[in-house]
């Protein structure tokens, strides 16, 4: 029998991945708005009348933070329906831990160039202040999150303890934020120059930065869908896997 | 219903009266957990080499070395139970999940209310600490609420990692951001109590007041998703 | 343009890791999905 006649009991095989028409659209989109923003961001802005030229690093340091508290967001509430809805756990689950993974690369990239800006423009490449501080306790309990997703464990146990620590979570984040606050407040600081918002931008420089969050938003879209079906291809092989070597037993014992 | 209430707190109490008293016997805590802490509190004096700075630091060593010492505690209060699927029986029999985390819950904060005890006299002795009588009423409360709050999120995070492998390793990275808080309040609030020339009394009071709140709130959410944690997996 | 480095280093790390995991992504699901067949994926 040639190769090409598919074995009894098994569908054809193909190889177009994760991929769809929606995905490609999506894909080529945040292609197409990430170059504006990064031509706009080098060429057709002009340097800060405060920060100079380190203003172009917030254009990409903006909408990564932005993104990350967005994948936050939706690894927590993903979690929670993948708690309340039983029959539909681990689609749930899926998209939890896909949106973390791509959330913790954000959140790394929001405090990588958060700290490259802060030492162009505060001479130094850490402050203690609230806002840092509580992303950087984001970061790790990410980081803590995906450890536990990585564990030994039947799908469903994975599902079970890592939709609960999500949701801990967003308990966990406010009280530290707010406790940091608190903190920092005896310290007495001036108010420094933060990363995230005092900075006065507009006309082409506040459009700019509203195209970078809409080019980083499609890529973590498009991100989240291909890392959730592939997920889901990695759930399925361990089950596919098996049906077909049992099919392929059955059709050797028939033709025997 | 007084009924229901007795009930709840005879389960609970049973619960933390079993918990203890496998502690008692195997005296783990006297005989490890201790000795860890109280190396630890003088690691700390051989790694900052100056008396001036201990002494100003004391009150957020105690508290980091409490946290370490909570972790000890904690990682045995769940692997006593896993080996012979103690928590599985104890779980299909009557008792509400809710109420054996309670149950566990005092129990750990009663060995952790013992191990604060004597790493403050550590801190007395080894780090020129002196506690005066405006102070004491303050440091009774940030300790009782502190432990509280070190214990619910113990014995929480213990749950979620309870039974897995590598759950060693993990609950450390874990628990620690979540303590974040608690560290802080402790620190602060205990800093005040010893007399502190940058924290007044009324601001120690107000930190312990955020203790009392991220205790209630980690109890309240460790009682809510012990179910979760503890059931069998479909 | 002062400071290049530093806006060049930013983007290059936060462009360079997004197209890498995008291209991981896409390999590894290529090569999953060749062993599983079509209708057991919920997307097609």
């Amino acid at each position: 029998m040639s190769e090409s006649m598919p074995a009894r009991g098994a569908s054809t095989l193909n190889l177009r991945g994760t991929s769809t028409p929606a995905t490609r659209i999506i894909g080529v989109l945040a292609l197409a708005v990430m170059t504006w923003v990064v031509v706009s961001a080098f060429f057709f802005t002009a340097p800060d009348v405060v920060q100079g030229d380190s203003v172009r690093i917030m254009y990409a340091h903006v909408p990564a933070a932005w993104v990350a508290y967005l994948a936050f967001v939706t690894t927590a509430i993903a979690s929670g329906f993948s708690l309340v809805r039983r029959h539909r756990t681990l689609g749930f689950d899926r998209v939890a831990g896909a949106s973390a993974e791509v959330g913790v690369l954000f959140m790394g990239l929001a405090l990588v160039t958060g700290s490259l800006w802060g030492r162009l423009t505060w001479g130094t490449f850490w402050q203690w202040d609230p806002r840092l501080t509580t992303t950087l306790f984001l970061f790790i309990t990410y980081v803590g999150y995906l450890a536990v997703r990585r564990i030994d464990a039947s799908p469903e146990r994975r599902a079970k303890r890592s939709a609960v620590l999500a949701l801990l979570a967003v308990l966990e984040i406010p009280l530290v934020h707010f406790s940091v606050v608190l903190w920092r407040s005896l310290h007495q600081e001036a108010s420094v120059l933060n990363p995230d918002g005092d900075v006065r931008l507009d006309g082409l420089m506040l459009f700019t930065l509203f195209s970078g969050v809409v080019a980083f938003t499609l890529a973590f879209v498009w991100l989240v869908i291909h890392r959730q079906r592939l997920q889901t291809l990695v759930d399925l092989q361990g089950t596919v896997g098996l049906d077909s070597a049992l099919a392929a037993r059955a059709t050797e014992a028939v033709l025997r | 219903m007084p009924d229901e209430w007795c009930t709840t707190m005879r389960n609970v109490f049973a619960v933390a009266r079993k918990d203890v008293l496998i502690e008692w016997r195997a005296r783990l805590l006297l005989v490890r957990v201790l000795p860890f802490a109280l190396l630890v509190l003088v690691l700390f004096a051989v790694a900052l080499d100056s008396e001036a700075l201990l002494t100003r630091a004391a009150a957020g060593l105690v508290w980091l070395a409490a946290m370490f010492a909570t972790l000890l505690v904690v990682q045995r209060c769940f692997d006593i139970e896993t080996a012979d699927g103690a928590l599985d029986m104890l779980l299909t029999s009557v008792v509400e999940p809710s109420r054996v985390f309670f149950g566990k819950v005092l129990a750990v904060a009663a060995q952790l209310l013992v191990l604060v005890v004597v790493l403050l006299g550590g801190a007395v002795v080894l780090y020129g600490v002196r506690i005066d009588a405006a102070g004491l009423v303050l440091l009774v409360t940030t300790v009782v609420t502190a432990v509280i709050g070190l214990a619910s999120v113990g014995t929480l995070y213990g749950a979620v990692v309870a039974q897995l492998t590598g759950r060693d390793s993990m609950l450390p990275l874990l628990a620690m951001p979540v303590l974040a808080p608690l560290l802080i309040g402790a620190s602060r609030a205990t800093e005040s109590a010893f007399g502190s020339q940058t924290i007044d009394l009324a601001t120690g009071w107000a930190w312990t007041s955020l203790l009392a709140v991220f205790g209630v709130v980690f109890a309240a959410a460790g009682a809510a998703s012990f179910a979760t944690l503890t059931e069998p997996d479909a | 343009m002062k400071d290049l480095g530093f806006i060049l280093l930013s983007w290059s790390v936060s462009l360079g890791s997004l197209a890498l995991l995008a291209l991981a992504t896409l390999r590894r699901a290529k090569s999953l999905a060749a062993r599983v067949p079509d209708d057991q994926k919920p997307w097609l």
